[in-house]
C-alpha cells in the first residue's frame, strides 16, 4: 500500500495532536501529583511542621505512594447509589478539567527537524513556515474555557445526588451555588481585557501584551505592557482572582468539602481512585485557573524584561531558545501555585452567608464597574 | 472527508440524546439526555465554523439553563413519572398531526432534493467581530426588543409565583 501525500499529511497531523495531548497531559498529571506534594510540604513548614519526609529524600517519592494507595485501595460502592451517575460523575470532572488544557497556548512555535509546530494543543501552523509562520487557534479560546468550567458543576452536583447521602448532597448545593454566583464575577471581570486585546483568542490577548518593537524609553520595558498595569485591570485582577478560588472549591471558599462541617462534601462517598479523580480533577482546575490568570493579565508567555536591550540573550541553541518563554509561562503558573497555598496557610474559612454576600454584593458591582471604567480608557485611547 | 465522519458522529449522538430524552423514565436521565444534545449541538455548530455560536451553545444552553432544571428536579426529588393508558385526544387527533407534519416535511424535502445551493461545512467561520455588528448594529432593534420581552416573561413568573396577601 502506498500512501498519497495527502494522506501522509493528514496522518502526520493526527500523529503530532495525539503526541502533543499525551506530552501535555502527562506533564499536567505530574505536576498535580507533585503540586500535593509542595503544598503538604509548604502547609506543614507554615504549621511548624516537617510534612512528609519518609518515602524519598524530602519525601519526594510520596506522590508515587499516594499513587499506589489509590490504586490498590479497595474500590467500594455504596448501596442506594444511582450507580450510572455515581460512576459518571468523577469521569466527567477529570475529563472536563482537562479539557481546557486543550486551548491553552504555552508559547510560539518549537521547530524540530524542520517541522514547525505550535505550542497549544488546538495551535494550527504552516509546518515548513519556519519560526515566524502565523499561529491560528480557535478564536473563542476564552470562551471555551468559560464554557468548560460551567459544565464542570454537573460532575459536582450529580457527584452530591447520585451518592443518595445527605452531607454529599448538602456539599454538592453548596458547591453548585457558589460555582454559579461567582462564575458571575470570574466572567464579568474578563470583559476588561477582552475590550482591550478586542479578541476573544488567548492567543491574540497575549500578543497584544508585547512590548512592541519600535519602542523607545519606558516604553521598552516589557512587564509595563501587561494587562495588569497598561490596561489598569489590577481590580478586575482581584476579582478573578477572589473568583478563581471560589470556582476551584479553595480555601477561604472551600465550603463544599468543609471538614468540620460535611465529613468531605460532595465526595464523601467515593472512594480509591474515584475519589482520585476528584482530587485530580481540583487539582487541574487550578492550574487552568492559574494559566487564565497568566495569560490574560500577565502577559502569558512575555518575559517582564522583553525588550529591555542591555539584557545580553543567553546564546542558547534554537530548540531550548524556542522553550524559554514556556519557562516564563510556567514561572507564573507556579506563582500562582505558590499563592493557592499561602493563602491556605492564611486564611479561615468563610461563613456561608458572608460568601454569597461577598459574591453578589462586592464581587459583581465591582467588575461591573470596571467594564465601565475600562470601555472608558478603550475609548479615550481610540479617540483621535 | 473527517468533517463528514465528525457529522454523522455528532448527529447520530444527537438524534440518539433526543430519543433517551423521551425514553427514560427518571426526570435526571431525561434532563442529562437533554444537555448531550445541547452539547452534540455545540459540536455540529463548530463543524460549520460558528465558534461562537457553539460556545454560547454550551455556556448558555447546557451551562446555564440546563443547570437550572437539573436544579429544580434535584431540589424537588422528583420520582420516576407514572404512565398513564394515554388520553383520547391525543389518540385520535395526535398521532395524525405528527403524521401529517412530517408527511409535509418530507415532502418539501423531496420537492426542493436538488437545490443549486448548499451549506459547505465550515461555511460560517467568520470572526467574533462579524456576530456583533449583526447584532449591535444592524439588527439592534429586534434584538434589544427580544430582551423586553425576557423582561416580561420575567415579570409574569413573579406575578405568578407572588403570594397573595
Amino acid at each position: 500500500m502506498t500512501l498519497t501525500p495527502e494522506l501522509k499529511d493528514a496522518l502526520l497531523f493526527v500523529a503530532i495532536i495525539v503526541v502533543k495531548i499525551l506530552v501535555i497531559t502527562h506533564v499536567l498529571l505530574g505536576a498535580c501529583a507533585y503540586t500535593v506534594w509542595l503544598e503538604r510540604k509548604l502547609i506543614g513548614r507554615m504549621q511548624n511542621r516537617w510534612g512528609p519526609t519518609r518515602v524519598g529524600w524530602f519525601g519526594l517519592l510520596q506522590p508515587l505512594a499516594d499513587a499506589l494507595k489509590f490504586i490498590v485501595k479497595e474500590d467500594l460502592l455504596p448501596p442506594g447509589v444511582n450507580r450510572p451517575l455515581f460512576l459518571l460523575a468523577p469521569l466527567l470532572a477529570v475529563a472536563l478539567g482537562l479539557t481546557s488544557l486543550a486551548v491553552i497556548p504555552f508559547g510560539e512555535t518549537v521547530t524540530i527537524a524542520g517541522h514547525t509546530e505550535a505550542l497549544q494543543i488546538s495551535g494550527m501552523t504552516d509546518p515548513n513556515g519556519g519560526g515566524n509562520a502565523p499561529i491560528f487557534d480557535p478564536n473563542v479560546g476564552l470562551l471555551i474555557i468559560l464554557g468548560v468550567t460551567s459544565i464542570g458543576v454537573y460532575a459536582i452536583a450529580l457527584s452530591g445526588w447520585s451518592s443518595n447521602s445527605k452531607y454529599s448532597l448538602l456539599g454538592s448545593l453548596r458547591a453548585s451555588a457558589q460555582m454559579i454566583s461567582y462564575e458571575l464575577a470570574l466572567g464579568l471581570s474578563l470583559v476588561g481585557v477582552v475590550m482591550l486585546g478586542s479578541s476573544l483568542s488567548l492567543r491574540e490577548i497575549v500578543n497584544g501584551q508585547a512590548a512592541p518593537a519600535a519602542a523607545t524609553g519606558w516604553h521598552q520595558i516589557g512587564f509595563l505592557h501587561w494587562n495588569f498595569f497598561s490596561g489598569f485591570q489590577f481590580v478586575a485582577f482581584f476579582i478573578y482572582l477572589t473568583a478563581a478560588f471560589a470556582e476551584t472549591n479553595r480555601i477561604p471558599f472551600d465550603l463544599p468539602e468543609a471538614e468540620t462541617e460535611l465529613v468531605a462534601g460532595y465526595h464523601t462517598e467515593y472512594s480509591a481512585m474515584k475519589f482520585a479523580m476528584f482530587f485530580i480533577a481540583e487539582y487541574a482546575n487550578m492550574f487552568t485557573a492559574a494559566s487564565i490568570a497568566t495569560l490574560l493579565f500577565l502577559g502569558g508567555w512575555h518575559s517582564p524584561f522583553e525588550g529591555l536591550s542591555f539584557i545580553p540573550s543567553l546564546p542558547l541553541p534554537a530548540i531550548v531558545a524556542a522553550f524559554v518563554p514556556t519557562f516564563w509561562f510556567v514561572l507564573k503558573i507556579a506563582f500562582f501555585i505558590f499563592f493557592y497555598i499561602w493563602v491556605r496557610g492564611t486564611l479561615p474559612r468563610f461563613r456561608y452567608d458572608q460568601l454569597m454576600g461577598f459574591g453578589w454584593k462586592i464581587l459583581l458591582p465591582a467588575s461591573i464597574a470596571n467594564i465601565i471604567v475600562t470601555s472608558a480608557i478603550v475609548a479615550w485611547r481610540a479617540a483621535p | 472527508m473527517i468533517h463528514q465522519v465528525l457529522f454523522i458522529i455528532f448527529g447520530g449522538i444527537c438524534v440518539a440524546g433526543a430519543l433517551n430524552l423521551l425514553l427514560q423514565k427518571h426526570p435526571i436521565s431525561s434532563a442529562l439526555s437533554l444537555i448531550v444534545v445541547m452539547g452534540s449541538l455545540a459540536a455540529l455548530y463548530l463543524l460549520l465554523g460558528a465558534q461562537f455560536v457553539a460556545a454560547i451553545q454550551v455556556i448558555v444552553y447546557a451551562g446555564a439553563i440546563m443547570v437550572l432544571f437539573v436544579f429544580v428536579i434535584m431540589l424537588l426529588n422528583a420520582g420516576k413519572e407514572e404512565h398513564t393508558k394515554g388520553s383520547r385526544i391525543a389518540m385520535w387527533f395526535g398521532v395524525p398531526s405528527v403524521a401529517a407534519l412530517l408527511g409535509m416535511v418530507l415532502f418539501i424535502l423531496l420537492q426542493r432534493g436538488k437545490v443549486d445551493y448548499q451549506i459547505e461545512l465550515g461555511a460560517f467561520a467568520r470572526p467574533t467581530r462579524e456576530v456583533a455588528i449583526l447584532l449591535f448594529r444592524d439588527y439592534l432593534l429586534p434584538f434589544e426588543v427580544t430582551s423586553v420581552l425576557i423582561l416580561v416573561a420575567i415579570m409574569g413568573a413573579v406575578v405568578l409565583a407572588r403570594k397573595e396577601q
